[in-house]
């Protein structure tokens, strides 16, 4: 048991070092010729006018938003789905309430408007 | 166990009665054995790319009456290496005003993100990396980090398509992770583990044949977590220069690509190991290198699909596919799942624990969940024809742009 989480941890260290090492030895070997219209931000070869980092449209942000809801409840379903073999049926069936309780989530959304791109 | 039938595992237990009798303790000789295997699963599955990269463009190559690459090689398959060695000694432009630490972390995580996911796949029965109790929960958890990668490359560019490609990532990736998850639950609750190794044990029956619709609904979500062809809205080439990957130059470019091609190539193989048997084949129990073999079949027939679904399909709009996710595949996912558990549970419910060791059982289980499945499917088919007919009266008004010309005049002879 910890030895399969000794695994992935050494994995991690090991899967960030593949991509990792051969950018840094390639910073070594390439050419180093920077100049200031050269390192210029790209946007159809005009240049660049306000800020990036500025307010952008709310529904992207509503969509995260929405998705962390769902996601953070579907967590709580796999230890239901794992000992389902040893449940009693009103266990099946609380959890399956849960997962009406989530489909109505799904249609208050739908309802309010939050699904829509528009 | 001998060498013919397991040569890893028997490997390992050489290596490491070796190191034992070298005086090392039992703690270190574990360590250096979990050190190796993860440099090995590491290197295979960064080292699958190079030969994926080119099957791939072979493959669109043919598929646009093209020759693909065929110099380097037999049939240009060695083409991958000179891409490396140019890409290698390319330059960085790094552009001005991005936010360094975060620019150089974007790749990386990209990739690792995506290797990680092989430490749980099990290539064999014996020949697994590690076989964690709560698999699929890792992968998961994994599965997000890639998404991470992504929305970080495009927000610290200081460049306003590769912003939009975050924002669109947000959006899209994340967004799809939701049916994808729904659609994991239903191999565990049919398999009743949450390891991945477990669950291709518990695939007397593949799961695709239990549940054909969590496999679509799993693979379509995947492929858009992918970030390729029908869903490459991160990266729309007609819009968004090149999205996220805008100001990306060299290996750090090319890093992103490599992510691009493995997280293709993994969804294959896990689509083979949760709904199609994995190692599962005849004499596996025997010879269990056997199921290497069987499971590289599996993945590879997967991954032809998923490349002809890149190839032959036109991108979609992001409403239609923002749409396609949370009105028809979460819904779709939550019943299905209702349905699957309740029809689980009555089936353990009427026949009693005792028979479901005999032979003919599995297939029982297995017609009745396919026959749900079924019914399921039918029943939205006819929600959505019905909502069609709705959507086709409202458009369907005929709006004459012009007047009719005249009937010409019988012409004279």
């Amino acid at each position: 048991m910890q030895s399969d989480w000794l695994f992935i941890g050494l994995f991690l260290l090991i899967v960030a070092l593949f991509p990792g090492a051969p950018i840094f030895l390639a910073g070594l070997i390439g050419p180093h010729k920077s100049s200031i219209p050269k390192a210029q931000t790209y946007e159809c070869g005009l240049e660049t006018v306000g800020e990036t980092w500025v307010q952008f449209r709310v529904q992207y942000y509503i969509f995260a938003l929405t998705f962390l809801v769902f996601d953070v409840e579907l967590v709580f379903l796999f230890p239901w789905a794992v000992a389902f073999g040893q449940l009693s049926m009103f266990g099946v069936l609380s959890g399956v309430i849960f997962i009406l309780i989530l489909f109505a989530e799904l249609l208050a959304a739908w309802r309010k408007g939050v699904l829509e791109w528009a | 166990m001998n060498f013919l039938t397991d040569p890893i595992n028997f490997i390992a237990n050489w290596l490491g009665n070796l190191l034992l009798s070298f005086g090392m303790s039992q703690t270190l000789v574990t360590v250096i054995l979990k050190f190796i295997g993860a440099g090995l699963v590491g290197t295979f599955g960064f080292s699958l790319v190079i030969f994926t990269i080119w099957l791939e463009r072979k493959l669109y190559g043919r598929i646009q009456d093209r020759l693909g690459p065929n110099r380097v090689g037999p049939w240009g398959i060695f083409q991958t290496f000179p891409d490396m060695i140019k890409i290698f000694t390319k330059e960085y432009i790094t552009p001005i005003g991005v936010d360094k630490i975060v620019y150089n972390l974007a790749p990386i995580l990209s990739v690792s993100a995506v290797l990680l996911t092989w430490a749980v796949i099990p290539f064999a029965p014996t020949i697994v990396g590690t076989d964690v109790n709560v698999g699929v929960l890792y992968l998961v958890a994994v599965g997000s980090i890639g998404a991470l990668g992504i929305i970080l490359a495009g927000w610290s560019s200081n460049n306003k398509y590769s912003l939009l490609g975050a924002f669109r990532a947000v959006a899209q990736v994340v967004s799809y992770e939701v049916p994808m998850v729904l659609a994991l639950l239903i191999p565990v609750l049919l398999g009743q583990s949450m390891g991945v190794n477990s669950l291709v044990n518990a695939q007397n029956v593949w799961f695709i044949i239990l549940s054909p619709v969590a496999a679509l609904i799993f693979f379509t979500s995947s492929l858009a977590e992918t970030g390729r062809a029908p869903f490459d809205l991160l990266e729309a080439e007609s819009e968004l220069v090149a999205g996220y990957q805008t100001e990306y130059s060299g290996l750090k470019f090319g890093m992103f690509y490599v992510g691009e091609f493995l997280h293709a190539f993994t969804i294959s193989a896990l689509m083979a190991a949760l709904f199609l048997g994995g190692w599962r084949g005849p004499w596996v129990e025997q010879v269990p290198i056997l199921g290497v073999a069987y499971f590289f079949i599996k993945t590879f027939i997967v991954y032809f699909v998923v490349v002809l679904i890149r190839i032959s399909m036109p991108r979609l709009r992001i409403d239609q596919m923002l749409d396609f996710n949370w009105k028809f595949l979460t819904p779709l996912a939550l019943v299905l799942l209702i349905v699957t558990a309740i029809v689980e549970k009555a089936f353990i419910i009427l026949v009693p624990s005792l028979q479901l060791m005999e032979v003919g059982v599995p297939w029982v289980r297995a017609g009745v969940h396919l026959l749900m499945n079924i019914i399921v499917v039918w029943i939205t088919i006819q929600l959505l024809k019905s909502h069609r007919i709705k959507a086709v009266r409202v458009v369907a008004k005929p709006r004459p742009i012009a007047v009719a010309p005249e009937p010409p005049a019988s012409v004279i002879s």
